[in-house]
């Protein structure tokens, strides 16, 4: 039986196609999508029906974690420059414009204000290392109250979120809450997971 | 596709002669490999759902002025407890004293069918709210339309009212999920208040019931 040639074929794939469908996700994705703002602790958030979507602006962010610590951030640059020039006179400590300005660029903190110096100085990986204490809340010392109202006086429209673990005990969100009352807050809003998407 | 025409077609003949013409084909590969390679950045770089709020208001505090009477049978307070359990009592409306505690759990079968029960026993016209919904969905009604009207309805002076009150055993996922259940059966009159010391002693009377409840499921 004589053998069939075959004839050899090219392997060579046009990848032409291929590029386009790859760079249309890589669009899609930069434009549908914004970064993650790395955060000090990991929160696991309640699930729930609710369907308003957060703001992107004038947001003021109280983290709570598992184990009752609390983490502040306000959104703006410029608003976080002036809350902690604010802060400062508060609380005699000075900071030079660099630490101003690296306070400006990092997200949530959660230290008692006598840190805080010390930890705008540190790499952004030492920081990650760093365990935070968290901001005092509790009535002897609070730090927390002191940042909220602040943050009213330097951003008047400013919206409260609180983003609280699943875990968290209740005496500390109502903590929390006293906290913000004593403030004027009688308005904000517990951050939530869509239902079914964990 | 990927070929680029090289040179000018037609001038084969009489042209000047040129030198051999090369293959404008390029390969796509390694910038397939780069796509790829920053799409898989992307994704594990940024977040693609936005978070989603539920807004609570609190009564302005110290403010005694603006407190409304509300009728007894109207009420029903929640206890939220520890182990996911609810502990949910009426009060008689002669002699205001409140009813046998029952004890119940966040489960689609547990809380929801007697809020919406004895929601709609106080306003019957609850159900069109869906209605309104349906209409809205169907292109009928305006969206400011249906938000008047839902609000309306909500606002019911006859509605149930919903008292609620944790204490410290309960977590924050269970404030989250009685507060999502009032969104679901569309209760407009809630409250988050301290618990007090009678009801403390309440749930500490109810220890064994609670016991006996976790223990059925």
């Amino acid at each position: 039986m004589a053998k069939v040639k075959v004839p050899r074929k090219s392997t060579s794939v046009d990848m032409t196609a291929m590029t386009d469908v790859a760079f249309l996700l890589l669009t899609f994705f930069m434009l549908a999508t914004q970064f993650k703002p790395d955060e000090p602790v990991q929160v696991l958030t309640p699930s729930s029906v609710a369907e308003i979507p957060l703001p992107d602006v004038d947001v003021m962010l109280i983290t709570i974690s598992n184990d009752n610590r609390v983490f502040f951030d306000l959104q703006g640059e410029h608003y976080k420059k002036t809350l902690l020039e604010k802060m400062s006179k508060k609380f005699n400590v000075t900071f030079t414009d660099d630490e101003k300005k690296k306070f400006s660029d990092m997200s949530s903190f959660g230290l008692p204000f006598a840190q805080l110096k010390q930890y705008i100085n540190l790499s952004s990986e030492k920081r990650k290392e760093l365990q935070s204490t968290g901001i005092p809340y509790d009535s002897l010392n609070n730090e927390l109250s002191e940042w909220v109202w602040q943050s009213r006086l330097t951003n008047n429209g400013v919206r409260v979120a609180i983003k609280g673990d699943r875990d968290v005990s209740y005496p500390a969100i109502k903590q929390v809450i006293n906290t913000l009352q004593q403030r004027d807050v009688n308005r904000f809003n517990f951050i939530t997971s869509m239902e079914g998407a964990q | 596709m990927a070929e680029i025409e090289g040179g000018g077609g037609g001038n084969k003949k009489g042209g000047k002669p040129h030198g051999k013409k090369l293959s404008t084909r390029v390969d796509f590969t390694p910038m397939v490999d780069l796509g790829f390679l920053l799409i898989t950045f992307f994704m594990l770089t940024t977040s693609l759902n936005k978070p989603k709020t539920m807004e609570l208001n609190m009564p302005v505090k110290g403010d005694e002025i603006d407190k409304t009477a509300v009728k007894v049978s109207q009420t029903v307070t929640v206890l939220l407890t520890g182990n996911n359990q609810i502990l949910y009592y009426f009060s008689d409306p002669v002699t205001l004293d409140p009813m046998t505690p029952q004890i119940t759990d966040y489960s689609a079968g547990g809380i929801r069918p007697m809020l919406l029960r004895e929601n709609r026993k106080r306003v019957p016209k609850i159900d069109s709210i869906q209605v309104y919904k349906d209409l809205f969905r169907i292109s009928k009604i305006s969206e400011s339309d249906m938000k008047a009207n839902i609000s309306r309805l909500k606002a019911d002076p006859e509605g149930l009212i919903v008292i609620i009150k944790a204490d410290d055993n309960a977590k924050f996922n269970n404030v989250v999920d009685i507060l999502d259940e009032m969104l679901i059966c569309n209760i407009g009159r809630y409250a988050i208040v301290d618990i007090s010391e009678p009801e403390k002693e309440l749930i500490k009377n109810s220890a064994t019931l609670l016991e006996a409840a976790t223990k059925n499921k």
